[in-house]
């Protein structure tokens, strides 16, 4: 069965988003992570993925969307890149789901900030909406500043 | 890691080394070629063996020209003209001409044997196979006569020179086996009882002996497999990791046995598989003087290189990597940097520029430094370039310092040649350089000496590189440190620790044996939270970077472990304070601190790598050096004077009545060395104003590891600043005069004042200085 329109999902925020199946390595529970001091803070930390050393990067922090609650552990969805594996750390896992290509839309004016310029469209399922993250974008951060705080 | 001594290559030793190289490949493509030329019999029409044939013997025949064979060159010459013309079909392949292509082979590895053993080619005549190969090559029918090699083989020689066999009866068994006789050479004497069985054997052996050479002893591995090796056995070392960590909770004897002697076979092992794969940087470099020589020749230009440290090894990817962006800087160092002969004369330097080298090891990594004495990059209009670009704004540029500027012509599209030359103007810009280098973990920065030239350093970790470091704790998570640049562990206890540490300013120093030790605090330079609570002891680790020592803070010093460095990801690439992570025997991960970049980051090291005592400088126009440290000194009732930190050994107050005189100067006795005084007010001023006090404030500075007391008034504070030096007017034992928080301080040439003093400055009892 051919994969080109399975993505796999999950949430971070109030927002449901998906990657590409053949983007994403693998998805993990919580995994411990080591600080990176002086690292951008979207960087939550370093994971050790069976000896593979896989920077983390919050996808809430990333999107500019508030810090999820201190109790909710996040989880990791593993993406490929050209640099290695980074992890996005997202607020809970969803289903991998076949989209109709019909449903494509780029991405509604509506959505705001730092959102829209990582996503690359979007599919209307039946009662929501997915947000096709650009896995690349993503983990590419802008290069830090001095000024940065 | 290797030493850092200056081996110079001579051209016997590289010779020797592309021969032995030749040597090994020729072996192997001649071993294949019989092969190779036994199918291509079945299978005549097989294009790929034919080129890949011709190819071999291209390949030796090129070769051997290049190093001075010419009786192979001819015999290979005329081969390949006949493989040539049965690739391009114009020959029918017949077992004639395979006969002949093998007695090619075989005469090419005769030849071969000999230059292995004597270094020449020998006095085997050849123009027999010559001819019947330019026979086979004319296509022409074969002669009646059969063609007799008047070559004595291999064996045959040997048969003569140790078992005493006469010439006559070695070249007549030859004859008969020309002559359609199939018995190898050895039967055919013995059957005529010339020869006796066990001389033959002998014989046969000598030969074996012989021939198993630089061949046998080396074979070629695939990298790709070596590159597994490497990581399993990293995988190894932190599983070891975690087994010596159990051992500490488990005191059963034979367990604990057990692995030590894992410990130490891993220990082996990964040695062994480092070594592998590490070559000397000269691999690369060979090719250099070359380059140079045809490049310069077509620039119109006299350029020397000079190599140092060809000797340092670095992992094979790395050399393979570090290839095409080192071509790229020469062309470069050799298009634009070196002047031309008149324009050099011109300014005063020899005709014959220079282009230097040199590799070196250095905090765990290796240093690969490109220096021409050039021009140098024209600052101005790299800053006009960038501006004109606008990469920069106008206010931008002029607030960043000449070696940020000189950095700018690593981004992409950046070119200041006013005219494009067919030498490094291909489009190919200084930015590939750097994303070539980057790639491979390391670092490129130029450092600009305008008018004397360029350094050019390229720093590449040793990233597949398994060191040994010390773990260190702070605010709860482990650090790693390598070991490399680890000088020694201080711990202070209590008060202790509240007294020892000094404050010159608001830059706190500790006192190690008499040399001040600036002190970074770790927790600080990592942005985290303030310590809660005073602590009860005090850890230092003495580190060094570059040519400066400095004192790292620490809450805790574990332990020292054989860490795996792993690269870090792109997001982190640009933190300077770390240089990778690790994972650690319990499975969790530990950063790994660069303390090169974590001493820039504390501004204990400059940026430019001013050393100091360069006090000789004599630049005319004003300087713009990078952030230095600069101890501020008051002198008389409101000069202000600066000496670079680097260079003061110990800031003492001494009671006036210690002073005494020796031979017209006032000296001190100062930890068991006569150490001379020097009034800076009087030197200065050349007034005999002297500070008036009980107690003197003295600065012991350092000039080429002697002391020298500077009396000052006071000394202010240490300052971390950019340094903008003006050069205004020449005024006697001053080098220029800048602004330091806001006042007008003078930089004092403390060489020039001590040596119209005329101080004796005695030895070093210190044997390093700060």
């Amino acid at each position: 069965m051919s994969d080109e329109r399975q993505y796999c999902t999950f949430y971070a925020g109030n927002m449901y988003f998906g990657i590409w199946v053949r983007e994403v390595q693998e998805v993990l529970l919580y995994q411990d992570m080591v600080r990176v001091p002086l690292a951008s803070p979207v960087v939550r930390g370093l994971i050790n993925l069976r000896g593979q050393i896989v920077t983390a990067i919050d996808l809430r922090r990333r999107l500019g969307l508030p810090d999820r609650p201190a109790d909710i552990d996040p989880m990791n969805v593993v993406v490929r890149t050209d640099d290695g594996a980074v992890s996005l750390l997202v607020d809970e896992i969803g289903d991998v789901v076949e989209v109709d290509e019909r449903t494509f839309e780029a991405a509604p004016e509506t959505l705001t900030g730092r959102t829209r310029e990582l996503i690359e469209g979007v599919y209307k399922l039946d009662g929501q909406l997915l947000l096709i993250l650009d896995a690349a974008k993503t983990v590419d951060l802008p290069a830090p500043r001095r000024e940065d705080e | 890691m290797g030493p850092h001594d200056t081996v110079s290559g001579s051209l016997m030793d590289e010779n020797d080394e592309v021969l032995q190289e030749f040597l090994v490949e020729s072996y192997e493509n001649l071993d294949r070629l019989d092969q190779d030329l036994v199918a291509l019999e079945r299978t005549p029409d097989d294009v790929s063996t034919l080129s890949s044939i011709f190819r071999t013997i291209h390949t030796i025949k090129g070769t051997c020209g290049f190093l001075g064979f010419s009786k192979l060159e001819a015999v290979t010459h005329v081969g390949e003209g006949l493989l040539s013309r049965l690739r391009d079909r114009e020959l029918q392949l017949d077992a004639d001409i395979v006969s002949g292509l093998l007695q090619l082979v075989d005469a090419v590895r005769g030849m071969l044997s000999k230059i292995e053993e004597t270094g020449s080619e020998g006095d085997g005549q050849y123009d027999a196979l010559v001819g019947e190969l330019g026979r086979l090559q004319s296509g022409e029918a074969r002669p009646e006569s059969p063609v007799v090699t008047d070559e004595v083989p291999l064996l045959g020689e040997l048969l003569v020179t140790s078992v005493g066999l006469s010439r006559e009866d070695v070249a007549h068994a030859v004859e008969q086996q020309a002559a359609g006789d199939n018995r190898p050479i050895g039967e055919l004497l013995m059957d005529e009882g010339k020869l006796k069985p066990g001389e033959l054997v002998d014989a046969l052996q000598a030969q074996a002996e012989a021939r198993s050479g630089v061949a046998d002893q080396s074979i070629r591995v695939d990298v790709a497999l070596l590159d597994k090796l490497m990581n399993l056995v990293g995988e190894l070392v932190l599983a070891r990791n975690r087994v010596l960590q159990f051992t500490r909770a488990d005191s059963d004897p034979a367990f604990v046995t057990t692995s030590q002697r894992l410990n130490l076979i891993t220990s082996e092992l990964q040695e062994g598989v480092m070594k592998t794969r590490m070559q000397p940087v000269g691999n690369v470099w060979s090719k250099f003087p070359r380059v140079v020589r045809d490049l310069s020749l077509q620039c119109g230009k006299q350029i020397r290189i000079e190599m140092e440290g060809e000797e340092t090894e670095l992992d094979k990817t790395i050399i393979e990597a570090i290839k095409d962006p080192l071509t790229h800087i020469i062309r470069n160092s050799v298009d634009h940097g070196i002047e031309t002969p008149e324009a050099r004369v011109a300014a005063g330097k020899p005709a014959q520029g220079l282009l230097k080298l040199r590799a070196f090891h250095e905090g765990g990594q290796v240093n690969i430094e490109i220096i021409d004495d050039g021009a140098g990059v024209n600052i101005e209009r790299v800053r006009a370039r960038a501006v004109e670009r606008n990469l920069l704004t106008a206010d931008q540029a002029t607030r960043m310092n000449d070696r940020e500027i000189a950095n700018l012509i690593f981004l992409p599209g950046f070119s200041t040649a006013a005219a494009i030359t067919n030498v490094s103007g291909r489009g190919v810009g200084m930015d590939v350089v750097k994303t070539s280098i980057e790639k491979i973990g390391g670092t490129v920065d130029l450092q600009p000496r305008p008018g004397l030239g360029t350094t050019l350093r390229i720093r590449i970790p040793l990233t597949l590189a398994i060191i040994p470091a010390l773990i260190v704790v702070t605010d709860g998570d482990r650090y790693a440190i390598p070991q490399v640049n680890l000088l020694e562990l201080v711990r202070l206890e209590g008060q202790q620790a509240m007294a020892a540490v000094e404050y010159i300013g608001t830059t706190p120093l500790y006192r190690l044996r008499g040399n001040l030790l600036p002190l970074v605090d770790l927790r600080e330079q990592l942005g985290l939270p303030a310590r809660e609570g005073a602590s009860e002891a005090m850890n230092i680790v003495v580190l060094q970077a570059d040519d400066r020592q400095f004192g790292l803070v620490v809450e805790g010093v574990t332990d020292t472990e054989e860490i795996v460095v792993k690269p870090l990801g792109r997001q982190l690439k640009s933190i300077a304070t770390f240089a990778g992570a690790t994972i650690m025997g319990d499975g969790r991960l530990a950063l790994i601190l660069d303390v090169l970049g974590l001493a820039q980051q504390a501004k204990v090291v400059s940026e430019t790598r001013e050393r100091a005592g360069r006090s000789s400088a004599q630049a005319e126009e004003s300087e713009v050096e990078g952030p230095q440290a600069l101890v501020v000194l008051r002198v008389g009732e409101q000069t202000r004077v600066a000496v670079p930190l680097a260079a003061v050994a110990r800031l003492e107050e001494l009671p006036a009545s210690t002073i005494e005189r020796s031979g017209g100067h006032d000296v001190v006795q100062y930890r068991g060395q006569i150490m001379p005084l020097l009034h800076v007010c009087e030197a200065l001023l050349a007034t005999p104003a002297r500070e008036e006090s009980e107690i003197l404030q003295v600065v012991v500075h350092n000039i080429g590891g002697r002391n020298v007391g500077l009396v000052v008034a006071e000394i202010v504070d240490i300052v971390e600043e950019l340094l903008v030096v003006e050069h205004v007017g020449r005024r006697h034992g001053i080098l220029g005069t800048t602004v330091l928080q806001g006042r007008v301080t003078d930089l004092l040439d403390v060489a020039a004042l001590v040596s119209s003093a005329a101080l004796e400055l005695d030895e070093p009892l210190l044997a390093k200085g700060a």
